[in-house]
């Protein structure tokens, strides 16, 4: 039998319904690959061995009595932006360290009541932003993957969710969950050699997730396949009364329409994301997974998203104003880190707090977000980045009269070098510019292992799809999956 | 003619407006589900989500709205179908998210107008400018220790109403009686109870002054002003300020003010320069609020009478101005005296009310609704009048034990023997003797004295306890004098 950390998520699952393997041995096998491989890696910044075991026992007695929900023992990461009752959410910031809250978010409840195990907490950007993971509070993320010619250099897992995409890509959990405001998902995805989808805005509930962008926020899985990545979703997805941007909708049958394939598909291409300087390689593994898609049945249309090249500034003024305001809770009085000092006042209290709580790429988004909402300054920055967002919707809007799904890379580069990109902001700004477009404009974006780079580094593709047209978005990403057959191994796993 | 302030340099107007924050009467807040009970243990009335924990978000309480829709309907306003809530984004230990939730640029309610009617009888329409709901704070307590604050947030995320009036008041009075009035419209319709030693309603007062004729000068805020009396008594000491200071050369500067109510004078909050820039924008957790027309149409066909449509209709049950005006001021009297008021003499009713029964009740202390003599007790001491088992001067006397006992106008009545007597041959007993003890009144009365005729009344009245049908020792004595 195969190790169970290498099974999919679906694998694991007929090997539970089958009796071949139970949860409590699929969890030991995750916690001693994390025993081993996390103090390298550090894709947790919590594990709750314990809880786990206590947890898996309890799945396989349910399991044993017919009860079985339809995630049944399934060992989890959790991206440490979930409030996870009775857990230390820390967001990835020393403000919140020692923050447990009481109360659970709507997306993990429901992956528990469908009998999801959790091993703990993933690390994370600080408040979920960066694109590198490595503005968490607990460190930066290793990725397990290493560069064929370059085997020396520790590389990114990517951000916002770095640990969970690097705990998935190095068999440290089956599957995880994470979250998107402009490629949180999507882009450490790729970098990882894994799938994501960051579902349609509104699909999940935001309550229980702290708030990075609220209008832009957006939580997803990320798992080895596509087909994890629906099961996930299935679980994750659904209305919920206490998220008032929440989608009364049914979630549909996501793992049903992974197998849909994609015969009859209109599938646009935009002219706009072949930017000038794209890498050569990235450019012909797009062709290659357009290529792939024709050759089953779809149609490549080509089009045009005319206000793609506004969204990267449009994004990095919409997502630092609303990150200003949800910022202003941490303010050190009713719960998380307090720096104070005998004598001061409550001012003193809140910049001391601030200061020393938040770190640099923080402190950088709540001054920009700040600055853009200012008088004076709100029309010229936020009014209109509102005016451009609406124009980029309806660039997608009108592309959908055209085409059933849009296929684009999911990243400008593969992984890069932990201490590369830290100089200069825009740099690494610039590693959302493919992903960002599909938070500003609300739709679904899969990301999907499709190739190796020159060195052996994993890139991914994106499919694009219509608001809460998720399926179509699937049956696209596991028709280039099966065409891909993309096989290759990070360095480090378990 | 019109209310001036006279300076050294002549008379000044004043132009004021008022900006009322009134607590919507609702079970639960704005965006949670937390209590609004006043008076609560502090912070025993929190949610989560009102103390601004990390992934919590807001929810908005369809009541909050109806309420603020009733009342734009109240004040005869345009109920905007589409509004949407903005972030004020400030600093403080009692704003827990770091924001208020607040409509800024679209409110739920816009123009619309009070009539208020002053006290020489005229009546003036205020315009309304707008109505938007929003988020109270929590409250800072300075006193409890002494190096730290304490945070109450009880009051945090409890729903408001901002009604902000034109700068239509042109006198002290004028913004009291509007300030009195919107209480009584909101207590009416029953979205704000009006408490405003509770808090429920207070009042940001906007002042400037100006010669006749002369465009708007400068204006200052006068904030959280919590009674009538002291809305005017700010008014009237913010203009004069502003008076003295440009005559003695100087220039008001927009700035906010605190009253002080012990000395009777405004003082300097934070000026202009020091205000805050409160960056609003739309709160992303909210979609906009988008209401549908038949259901405004189906609140508005459920509102209460208000006090001006039910005033009309008093004057027009016989009452005079003034008494339908007493009535209607509280929507408890006007209850009270509708029960009372069924099927009986509308008219008389409304003279116990405002005369006696109001006098018993205020040297009581009590209000109408938890009045000792209920209205069916107050109506069947009424009926005994009517039916003329006692008279009305034995009815005020019972209704005094009634208000001492809390018991029924007919068992004391009955048990003291108060019943009217009518009995002519008993009533003509009385006459004789009383005639018959007053020669000298008799004889004046007989030389043309005819004044001396309630003379005799009255001592028949005091022969009989009180008790003899006024209208037959009337009766008998004209007989009896010839």
């Amino acid at each position: 039998m195969m190790r169970p950390t290498d099974l999919t998520l679906a694998g694991a699952l007929d090997a539970l319904a089958a009796g071949a393997t139970s949860s409590v041995a699929l969890t030991e096998a995750h916690l001693a690959a994390i025993a081993e491989l996390n103090p390298q890696l550090n894709a947790y910044i919590t594990v709750t061995a314990d809880a786990a075991m206590t947890a898996a026992r309890a799945s396989d007695a349910r399991r044993a009595a017919g009860q079985a929900g339809p995630l049944e023992g399934i060992p989890l990461a959790i991206k440490d932006l979930f409030c996870t009752a009775g857990v230390e959410t820390t967001a990835g910031s020393r403000i919140l360290k020692g923050f447990v809250p009481p109360y659970e978010s709507t997306v993990t409840a429901q992956l528990l009541r469908d009998g999801a195990v959790f091993l703990g907490k993933a690390n994370l950007d600080e408040f979920a932003m960066g694109s590198a993971n490595t503005t968490s509070a607990a460190g930066p993320v290793e990725n397990p993957w290493r560069r064929t010619n370059d085997p020396g250099t520790r590389l990114v897992p990517g951000g916002s969710s770095g640990g969970s995409a690097a705990a998935v890509a190095a068999r440290l959990a089956l599957g995880a969950t994470a979250t998107d405001t402009g490629g949180s998902i999507r882009q450490p995805a790729s970098f990882c050699g894994i799938a994501g989808i960051k579902p349609t805005y509104g699909r999940c509930s935001r309550f229980g997730i702290v708030a990075f962008a609220s209008s832009l926020d957006q939580a997803g899985p990320v798992a080895r396949t596509v087909e994890d990545c629906a099961i996930l979703l299935g679980s994750m997805a659904g209305f919920d009364p206490r998220d008032a941007t929440s989608a009364d909708l049914p979630v549909p049958d996501f793992r049903a329409a992974c197998a849909q394939g994609v015969k009859g598909l209109r599938i646009g291409v935009p002219a706009e994301y072949r930017l000038d300087g794209l890498a050569p390689e990235i450019a012909a593994l797009w062709q290659q997974g357009l290529d792939w898609l024709r050759d089953q049945g779809a149609t490549l249309v080509d089009i045009s998203l005319p206000h793609t090249k506004y969204a990267l500034p449009t994004y990095y003024i919409v997502a630092p104003a609303e990150a200003s305001s949800n910022l202003a809770r941490y303010d050190g009085v009713r719960f998380g880190a307090r720096v104070t000092e005998p004598g001061s006042d409550l001012r003193d209290l809140y910049e001391r707090t601030r200061a020393a709580g938040f770190g640099a790429e923080v402190r950088r988004r709540i001054l920009i977000g700040t600055y853009v909402l200012s008088a004076g300054y709100y029309d010229a920055y936020y009014l209109k980045a509102q005016k451009v967002r609406a124009l980029i919707r309806r660039d997608f809007e009108q592309a959908w009269e055209r085409v059933d799904a849009i296929v684009t890379p999911a990243t400008p580069s593969a992984a890069f070098g932990i201490d590369e990109k830290q100089d200069d902001p825009v740099t690494m700004y610039l590693n959302d510019v493919f992903t960002v477009t599909a938070n500003l404009a609300g739709l679904p974006g899969l990301a999907v292992p499709a190739g190796l780079d020159a060195q052996g580094l994993p890139l991914g593709l994106q499919v694009i799809g219509r608001a809460f047209d998720e399926e179509t978005v699937f049956a696209v990403g596991a028709a280039i999956e099966r065409a891909a057959k993309f096989s290759a191994l990070p360095g480090m796993r378990a | 003619m019109s209310f001036t302030i006279e300076g050294t340099t002549g008379p000044w107007e004043i132009v004021c407006g008022l900006e009322v924050h009134a607590q919507v009467t609702s079970q639960s807040k704005l965006f949670s589900g937390a209590g609004t009970a006043f008076g609560a243990e502090p912070n025993s009335q929190v949610s989560f989500i009102d103390a601004g924990f990390p992934g919590m978000l807001p929810r908005v309480n369809a009541e909050c709205v109806a309420q603020a829709v009733r009342t734009g309907l109240g004040l005869k306003a345009k109920v905007n179908l589409w509004s949407r809530f903005d972030r004020k984004n400030y600093f403080y230990a009692d704003l827990p998210q770091g924001y208020q939730i607040s409509q800024f640029a679209h409110p739920i309610v816009g123009e619309g107008a009070v009539e208020i009617t002053l006290s020489d009888g005229t009546t003036k329409t205020i315009g309304i400018t707008r109505l938007h709901l929003e988020q109270d704070a929590g409250k800072s307590l300075h006193d409890q220790h002494p190096q730290k604050s304490f945070i109450d947030l009880n009051r945090s995320g409890v729903a408001l109403m901002e009604i902000v009036s034109e700068p239509d008041l042109r006198s002290p009075e004028e913004a009291g009686v509007y300030l009195a009035k919107l209480r009584q419209i909101l207590r009416y319709l029953g979205t704000c109870d009006g408490n405003m030693d509770e808090g429920s309603m207070r009042a940001d007062v906007n002042v400037s002054v100006r010669k006749s004729g002369e465009a708007y000068r400068t204006r200052c805020e006068v904030k959280n002003v919590n009674s009538v009396k002291f809305v005017m008594q700010a008014v009237e000491a913010e203009a004069r300020r502003q008076i003295e200071l440009w005559e003695s050369g100087g220039t008001v500067e927009q700035e906010t003010r605190l009253f002080d109510t012990q000395r009777g004078v405004t003082r300097s909050m934070r000026s202009k320069e020091d205000a805050h820039d409160y960056r609003y924008f739309p709160d992303p957790d909210l979609p906009p609020l988008v209401l549908d027309a038949a259901w405004v149409e189906a609140l508005k066909e459920s509102l209460p009478e208000l006090p001006d449509a039910r005033r009309a209709r008093y004057v027009a049950m016989g009452l005079s101005p003034y008494d339908a005006h007493v009535l209607t001021l509280e929507r408890e009297t006007a209850a009270y005296f509708e029960a009372v008021a069924a099927g009986r003499d509308a008219k008389m009713v409304a003279n116990w009310l405002t005369g006696d029964v109001f006098a018993h009740l205020n040297k009581r202390g009590f209000g109408v609704a938890d009045s000792p003599v209920t209205a069916p007790s107050l109506g069947a001491l009424l009926d005994l009048i009517a039916n003329s088992t006692i008279n009305g001067k034995i009815a005020k006397d019972v209704l005094e034990i009634m208000f001492e006992t809390g018991r029924g106008a007919p068992e004391i009545v009955a048990e003291r023997g108060l019943t009217q007597v009518t009995d002519t041959s008993a009533i003509e007993a009385a006459v004789d003797q009383v005639l018959a003890a007053s020669p000298n009144q008799l004889a004046q009365y007989r030389a043309g004295k005819v004044t001396l005729f309630g003379y005799f009344v009255g001592q028949t009245m005091k022969a009989m306890q009180s008790k003899g049908n006024p209208a037959l020792v009337n009766e008998v004595l004209k007989q009896k004098l010839g």
